[in-house]
């Protein structure tokens, strides 16, 4: 049976490119995990996968069980008796992960894929990953409204339903609904709207709407300055009438959390990599081994989706029949 | 075992094409594509409803690509803008390439915009509400100054919030139209701005234009590693797909060492200017409006560069008082 064990399904949507869905799926997902939650990525991106990079794991790869698929796992679960014996880190739910770039043999190879080898693949993904009991599962979109949204959609309208009570009678997952990732800017809103439009059409319900980079976190105090415009996602969420979760501004140090350190220089350097030298051994001075989860729990970005965790649980659980 | 993708087979994605046949049923998995030389003819092939059509519809190449290429013959250079990332500024770079391509008020320049889900050319010219004229000549582009052209499928939308939610061979479709029907007139430039990505939208850009010529691909990336690690991949395209690779417009130095490992030519880099985007969500020209600023003469440089690797004079493209 496809997502066997897994209960809700959440997709993560944009209709332009390069706002952080899939930094925001993965905050997302961290947050929910923190909460207790297990939760699994699937990154449906074929041509542009990044939840690999993402969570620094690169090399990893898939392997087979007999039962399908067996996702990377960035981290294992605490179970709350484990929590308070050792003391060490309170409970947290696993975060397990399966993209398109684990399965390729170099991570420079372009996949360059028509449409129905595109469908197939998704198709393939949905039925063959074995996600075991899984919580939630967010689903990290490419930009636009095309193959792989209407495979999705496709797929997942036959199979599950969006109406809390069916769900759970047929214990099968339910397809909560879609999260849309938008940037101040007119220019992405009027492409999310295209998306939101989408939604629409596919009568998939949208949970809420994030405006991602908006403003700028100062990496020393946290405040948030607007560099840029702000506020556009939510002018546009009331304007639609859907519910606006909230605005996270730039941080930069969940981008070098996510980016890790810089690349080695070498002798192409062109000289003025002084700065960067120095930075360097910054970075070099303090190893830090622990995992993403817990370093993450330290940033700006996390109360404020632990915020959007918790309201999109709340919602969801609201509506689900006991 | 770990399972793995199968190595993509470049020598059908590349083949040239011929005209796509009417099919009857959705194309298989490993469908080689109705427009391919071994259609109806592949592994996959065998149980497709399509079959018989694919195999029986008319062999040789797609006679479309002559139409084509005819129409586009007055069209001096073909550029196409490319990056792997979403969200990096193709569109942007392609908005401010072609208005300083603009600048010039002696050569024409035209702005294609392939993202058909995702269009933002029109409202980065600030011409979101304009509308396609048919005239007996062809479509005619949407004229955003004298000597400044644009087409988009958000032209053709009857409201500006619609969704285009296509397959791959619809949109094969009407960027087929677009190369066919768009009545350019005289161009000196033709900016193509692609989707993120590497699909069918660029597939098919590069087998209907290569009997016509492109000029070359500028590739678009900003520092991050994961923007970096997607640039990879359109690297990679360019090369299987044979489109020179003119410039490497990017925000630093780690894509100047990656413009250097991988052999192609990097074009500095253009600083982060928040007027850029104010410029384009209402419209505007910013280099028009701040002909001084960094970013400006950045992106003028960018243009007599390029103007160079397609073999032009670059006093002739953008003269250097003009760049300030």
């Amino acid at each position: 049976m496809p997502l066997d064990g897994v209960k809700n399904i959440v997709l993560v949507l944009s209709g332009k490119g390069g706002v952080g869905k899939s930094s925001v799926t993965l905050q997302l997902a961290l947050a929910l995990s923190l909460q207790g939650k297990s939760v699994g990525i699937l990154d449906i991106d074929l041509t542009g996968p990044s939840i690999p990079r993402l969570v620094g794991l690169e090399d990893a790869k898939i392997t087979q069980s007999p039962q399908g698929w067996l996702p990377v796992s960035v981290h294992e679960p605490i179970t709350a008796e484990e929590s308070t014996s050792s003391a060490s880190a309170p409970p947290r739910g696993s975060l397990r992960c399966m993209s398109l770039g684990f399965l390729l043999r170099d991570r420079g190879d372009a996949v360059i894929w028509r449409g129905p080898k595109k469908t197939a693949m998704i198709r393939q993904f949905l039925s063959d990953v074995s996600w075991g009991a899984t919580d939630y599962l967010l689903i990290d979109t490419p930009p636009g409204t095309s193959d792989e949204h209407i495979a999705l959609a496709e797929q997942l309208l036959t199979l599950f339903s969006t109406d809390p009570v069916i769900a759970a009678q047929s214990s099968l997952p339910r397809l909560a609904g879609a999260v849309l990732v938008t940037t101040p800017q007119a220019v992405a809103t009027s492409d999310v709207r295209k998306e939101a439009n989408f939604c629409v059409k596919t009568s998939i319900p949208v949970l809420g709407v994030v405006e991602n980079m908006s403003g700028y976190a100062c990496p020393c105090c946290g405040e948030v300055s607007n560099l840029f415009s702000s506020g556009g996602g939510e002018v546009m969420a009331q304007q639609l009438g859907i519910p606006f979760l909230g605005k996270v501004p730039v941080d930069v140090k969940f981008g070098e959390l996510v980016e890790g350190k810089p690349e080695a220089e070498s002798d192409e350097d062109e000289g003025d990599g002084n700065s960067e030298g120095a930075q360097q051994q910054d970075v070099l001075a303090e190893p830090d081994q622990r995992p993403l989860v817990e370093k993450y729990k330290e940033g700006w970005s996390y109360p404020r989706f632990e915020g959007f965790a918790a309201t999109i649980i709340s919602g969801i659980q609201a509506t689900t029949p006991a | 075992m770990a399972p793995y993708v199968e190595e993509p087979n470049d020598e059908a994605a590349f083949a040239p094409t011929k005209r796509a046949p009417d099919l009857v049923a959705p194309e298989p998995e490993h469908c080689p594509g109705p427009e391919s030389e071994q259609a109806g003819q592949g592994d996959a092939c065998a149980g497709c409803p399509n079959q018989q059509i694919c195999a029986s519809a008319p062999k040789g190449p797609d006679p479309d690509i002559p139409i084509i290429t005819e129409r586009l013959s007055q069209i001096r250079h073909k550029i196409l803008v490319l990056s792997g990332k979403g969200g990096v500024g193709k569109s942007t770079f392609s908005t401010l390439l072609s208005h300083a391509f603009a600048a010039n008020p002696d050569s024409t320049v035209g702005i294609m915009d392939t993202d058909i889900c995702g269009p933002s050319i029109p409202k980065m010219m600030g011409v979101e509400t304009e509308t396609i004229h048919v005239s007996n000549a062809g479509w005619s582009p949407v004229w955003v100054t004298d000597n400044l052209g644009a087409m988009s499928v958000q032209f053709m939308l009857p409201n500006r919030d619609d969704a285009v939610i296509w397959r791959g061979p619809k949109k094969n479709g009407l960027i087929k139209q677009f190369l066919k029907d768009v009545d350019w007139g005289e161009l000196d430039y033709l900016i193509v701005d692609t989707p993120p990505g590497t699909s069918d939208e660029h597939l098919s850009v590069n087998s209907l234009l290569k009997e016509s010529g492109v000029d070359g691909a500028v590739v678009v990336t900003t520092p991050q590693e994961v923007s970096l690690l997607d640039v990879r991949k359109e690297i990679d395209f360019c090369r299987k797909a044979g489109i020179k690779i003119l410039d490497f417009p990017c925000h630093n130095r780690r894509g100047r060492r990656l413009a250097k490992k991988m052999g192609i030519p990097f074009l500095g880099a253009v600083p982060l200017d928040p007027r850029v985007g104010m410029a384009c969500d209402f419209g505007e020209s910013f280099v028009e409006n701040f002909p001084d600023s960094p970013a400006s003469k950045a992106i003028k440089r960018v243009v007599r560069a390029v103007g160079q690797a397609v073999g032009e004079d670059p006093e002739h493209v953008l003269p250097e008082e003009m760049v300030g």
